[in-house]
């Protein structure tokens, strides 16, 4: 196996008992981005990490104790800013953005010494379930380049899956880590809203945005949320809670455990050959104990027009700041100031983009309020309801991640409400706030992989990642990688 | 009936300030009228006393001290601008 | 015609912590342009804001000095519109649920008392400052982006341009009173924007509601809403509408002119603020905050004429400034002629404040001092007229007024010594002695003039006095007096 498809905890090791060194895997990493043209990454960060990673070699070299994250590459998406480096969220408008600051993830990733290979492509501003709309064009799907990665973090994780990184950092505000890690066959977790900060994250929707990890294993995905959860005094809606060890309490009893099976989760518009999928993995857990049950979460028909209806009036608001004036893109011409900023977003935007702000914009405009966002948001109550009552009969709840499997580049760019459509799985447990965790199955035939969603309690992050970890022993699971 | 006219769709873009081609205003017109009439379907549900949630998370009064922090440098703060001029951002006039 | 005249007013106030509200940026004013900024008050994408508690703090000072209602959980919320010194593309501020609602503010003029109802209270955030530079567009300056603003808003109960101005003025001294505000409406630490409408007298309908803007002083108030009202009428007169708009104050040419908006404007897209979690002030906070509000001035007005029973008027002077009337009361701890304190902070201290346009703060004459000065008034080393000449020296010089004495010496009250001057002084005036001994006693003053004009004015009067009395009645037979 190639250093680049080893896992960080594998990589670790090495590093510690001084087989490889940092510097090696650096360069087999690169050696598989350039060989193998997937448009994973919009910026890479070569010198730098290189000169990162000899440094990391100096280290290993004087004996110096490493943190489980020094020195192993990763992946950041490109709405996660990085001090200094070009944060352009797979957008025209921000062209040339760079930071002052960090995100405070990444500022705990600095301490840990982790080093960052590159900025991955995305849906423009996180807006888009297949990574077509982005300003830096499409990523390809590993699996079948003529496929979508998912999206929006289609970057990171086909990066992952293909092991041009060995992790990854996403975001998801509706499925978009959760998704793209079922089109490409990786681990990827949404965490509890509030678990981890927002602080540099660009928001798209301020109320569900998340920043999660993607890996190949569950331990090293279990280990990235280690290094990134926590409060941070900089948002004011982050958790106040303890962080527990996630990578190193990984073991569970499955036996006599609970899963939900919700019953509008499986009907239609579900591919069969998914459905019959995760029929087989519900089967394989309730041989190791699990008690299945079937429950119900009565409003989730109404999760996807709940969704949009908020995310697009909150992204509305979030993107008024790209108007030509203090960053970014700028119109060349323009008599006056109302048409510099409105040339400047119209040239700036791409179409999803411009779509949604207009129906975030109409959604909270004088007379549509109640009828729109102020419904979405009480529909939202009833929602979080469902959760809270499935919660009370059992530990966690198990759905497939979306509905097929990758699509076809361009199948569905042409008809947005269908687009919207495929996030209909993941889109409730963001909107009620709730953690979940795509598992990729054991991939068949047709060579394109398959997830599994479980979704947790509030803040149960750690059970969660448990599960996960059984079924990956219980090799109910895949952890090939396409190369 | 339409739910959104094209002249609405040229009314939002103002709004959002989009100086939208008119070919996408008869495109957005299209997509956003199949989108609301499908989240229409909000209407089907009883909402009477049902609180509306703006967060998911039961934390209030995050507050800080009355502290100074370091603010950024002018040129730091003026670095990724498309157009300055003595210390400031340079916006064109504005004609009412 | 003689109209009625409604008017309401938006106030903003800048609130005085020292940094700005969702960030750690100073709230300085007058420092370079965009050196007070950080990716948070400039919008840059991805930063979040975190409230600043000193600006809760104030913001419950001034609802409980207004007698507001707060509210027990509130919520920030998003006003959404585009303008050059609004990064974000909103602002944050609250909307559906108002900081404090309901208050009143009572003042005084003329002998009349009036009560105005405040409608609510929000918090939020400034915008930056833009500089028009004629046909070459703006220039932006982002310093005062984000400096906490209180917004007060009043229901239509001020019913004279003479009414605002002292509604004004009287709002501007409790947050002045309070530290909530600085107040300075030159430097636009407090705008106002009042809204008028007029009615023909006997009609049941109020007119259209116009807004002004743009004001930068109480005169400036003043003027511009009697610029307003007179524009009102003369369209009322005529017959022609009244259109509902905003109006921007020209100070140099004292008229108000149409501002031109966007059809689309005014439609600001509010909804709750994702980014901030709500705010909850429970009862304790508001009884801490309470404890610590100092005493309002209207209050310490009655006090003052109560306790040390001075004339109403000069406890109004006193009570101007919440300094002022602190120096008063630390003067009559120590010195207890209230009266004579009174009358002097406000003709002789308020004075060398004006000539020297200084603040009682600056003043090197502290309290301590000052009744110091009194306190040698009172056992008459020197007398009220010297007592003013060494004031100012001590002003100037920082002395203390017993250094100043010693040097220049207290008053005269040697017996021997004051005959010896009197004498001296009856011989000088001896045709002045026969007219007052035969009868034109009005001379005395004259007399005493004359002492005290070759002791500098440092004879005990009530010593001369009666020094004099005696020597030009003392021998009756001599000086032979006859009494008309």
């Amino acid at each position: 196996m190639e250093l680049c498809e080893q896992s960080a905890f594998v990589l670790h090791q090495m590093l510690v008992s001084k087989e490889i060194s940092c510097r090696e895997i650096l360069l087999s990493l690169l050696n598989r981005i350039h060989s193998r043209d997937l448009n994973a990454y919009i910026t890479l960060f070569e010198e730098e990490a290189l000169k990162e990673a000899e440094r990391v070699d100096q280290q290993i070299k004087r004996g110096e104790d490493l943190s489980p994250w020094t020195g192993i590459p990763l992946a950041v998406k490109d709405n996660i800013c990085i001090q200094g480096k070009p944060t352009t969220c797979g957008s025209k408008i921000l062209t040339s953005f760079q930071p002052p600051y960090d995100a405070s993830v990444i500022s705990k990733l600095k301490e840990k010494d982790c080093l960052f290979i590159g900025k991955t492509n995305m849906d423009e501003f996180a807006m888009g379930s297949s990574n077509e709309n982005s300003h830096y064009h499409p990523v390809r799907n590993p699996w079948d380049p003529t496929r979508v990665p998912g999206g929006s973090s289609g970057g990171s994780v086909a990066a992952v899956a293909s092991g041009q990184a060995i992790w990854a950092l996403g975001s998801d505000t509706g499925g978009s880590i959760r998704q793209p890690a079922s089109f490409c066959g990786v681990v990827g977790l949404k965490p509890t809203y509030g678990r981890v900060s927002r602080y540099g994250l660009v928001a798209f929707a301020s109320s569900l945005d998340q920043i999660g990890p993607i890996a190949r294993t569950v331990q090293d995905c279990a280990l990235l949320l280690e290094a990134i959860a926590g409060y941070d005094s900089l948002d004011s809606t982050s958790l106040d809670r303890p962080v527990p060890l996630y990578s190193t309490n990984l073991k569970r009893e499955m036996q006599g455990m609970k899963m939900g099976i919700p019953r509008e989760f499986f009907g239609e518009g579900l591919d069969s050959k998914v459905e019959e999928r995760i029929r087989f993995a519900i089967h394989q857990l309730e041989e190791a104990g699990v008690e299945p049950l079937e429950i119900s979460l009565p409003h989730t028909e109404y999760a996807i027009a709940t969704y949009y209806l908020i995310a697009t009036a909150e992204a509305s608001s979030n993107l008024a700041r790209y108007d030509g004036v203090r960053y970014g893109y700028r119109t060349k011409s323009f008599r006056d100031l109302y048409e510099m900023q409105s040339k400047t977003r119209q040239e700036g935007f791409g179409d999803e983009v411009k779509r949604r702000i207009m129906l975030g914009t109409y959604a909270l405009s004088a007379g549509y309020y109640e009828a729109y966002y102020g419904r979405a948001q009480k529909a939202r109550t009833l929602i979080r309801r469902d959760f809270d009552q499935a919660f009370e009969k059992v530990d966690f709840i198990l759905t497939p991640t979306a509905p097929t499997q990758a699509f076809k580049i361009g199948e569905k760019i042409e008809d947005p409400l269908q687009m919207y459509l495929s996030d209909i799985y993941t889109v409730s447990p963001s909107l009620a706030g709730v953690p979940a965790l795509s598992l990729p199955l054991d991939i068949p035939k047709d060579g394109l992989p398959i997830g599994l969603q479980f979704i947790g309690k509030t803040l149960e992050e750690e059970k969660l990642l448990q599960i996960a970890f059984a079924c990956e022993e219980m090799k109910i699971l895949d952890n090939s990688i396409s190369s | 009936m339409e739910i959104i006219t094209e002249e609405e769709v040229r009314h939002v873009a103002r709004l959002a300030r989009l100086a939208l081609s008119e070919e996408e205003v008869k495109k957005f017109q299209r997509q956003l009228e199949k989108i609301l009439e499908y989240v229409a379907k909000l209407r089907e549900l009883n909402l009477e006393g049902v609180e509306p949630t703006t967060h998911v998370i039961p934390v209030v009064n995050r507050l800080r001290e009355d502290r100074g922090k370091e603010s950024l440098s002018k040129e730091e703060a003026l670095s990724n601008a498309p157009n300055t001029e003595k210390g400031h951002f340079r916006v064109p006039k504005v004609i009412e | 015609m003689d109209f009625e005249v409604m008017i309401g007013v938006e106030v903003h106030a800048q609130l005085l912590t020292k940094t700005k509200i969702f960030c750690g940026c100073s709230t300085n004013f007058g420092r370079n342009p965009n050196t007070q900024v950080c990716p948070i008050c400039l919008g840059m994408p991805g930063v979040l804001p975190v409230l600043n508690q000193e600006a809760v703090e104030l913001a419950i000072r001034a609802a409980l000095a207004l007698h507001c209602k707060i509210l027990r959980r509130e919520r920030f919320a998003r006003k959404g519109y585009f303008y050059p010194d609004l990064p974000k593309g909103y602002q944050i501020s609250q909307y559906e649920e108002p900081f404090a609602a309901e208050g009143i503010l009572s003042f005084e003029r003329n002998g009349n008392c009036k009560t105005i109802r405040i409608k609510r209270m929000n918090l939020e955030e400034d915008a930056g400052k833009l500089i028009h530079e004629e046909d070459r567009g703006s220039l932006v300056d982002f310093n005062r982006c984000g400096v906490p603003l209180l917004e007060i808003a009043t229901e239509p109960d001020l019913t004279s341009p003479k009414d605002t101005h002292t509604f004004l003025a009287e709002l501007r001294q409790i947050l002045q009173y309070l530290e909530v505000s600085s107040g300075d409406m030159e430097k636009g630490h407090l705008r106002c924007e009042p809204n008028i409408s007029l009615k023909k007298p006997g009609q049941s309908e109020w007119g259209t509601r116009t807004e002004l803007k743009n004001l930068n002083s109480l005169k400036g108030v003043e003027k511009g809403l009697l610029f307003e009202i007179r524009r009102q009428k003369r369209l009322l007169e005529s017959g022609q509408p009244i259109r509902q708009e905003t109006l921007l104050w020209d100070e140099k040419r004292e008229i108000a002119l149409p501002m031109r908006v966007k059809e689309e404007a005014g439609d600001y897209r509010y909804f709750p603020e994702p980014d901030l979690v709500p705010l909850v002030i429970d009862e304790e906070w508001i009884e801490r905050v309470k404890r610590s509000l100092p005493e309002l001035p209207d209050d310490r007005k009655k006090r003052f004429v109560e306790t040390y029973k001075i004339r109403e008027q000069d406890a109004q002077t006193l009570t101007l400034t919440r300094r002022l009337a602190d120096y008063f009361e630390e003067v009559v701890k120590i010195h207890s002629d209230f009266t004579l304190a009174a009358n002097w902070i406000i003709t002789e201290v308020l004075g060398i404040l004006h000539e020297k346009n200084l603040s009682i703060g600056d003043l090197s004459v502290t309290p301590a001092r000052l009744a110091g000065l009194f306190h040698l008034i009172q056992d008459e080393t020197i007398s009220k007229k010297m007592a003013k000449e060494i004031f100012v020296k001590m002003v100037e010089s920082g002395k203390q007024a017993d250094e100043i004495v010693r040097v220049q010496g207290g008053q005269i009250r040697d017996e021997a010594e004051v005959e010896r001057i009197i004498e001296e002084v009856l011989k000088g005036n001896s045709e002045e002695k026969v007219r007052y001994q035969s009868g034109e006693v009005k001379l005395m003053g004259y007399f005493i003039g004359q002492v005290m004009k070759r002791t500098d004015g440092k004879a005990n009067p009530r010593m001369v006095n009666e020094i004099l009395r005696k020597m030009l009645e003392g021998n009756p037979q001599k000086s032979g007096v006859q009494k008309k």
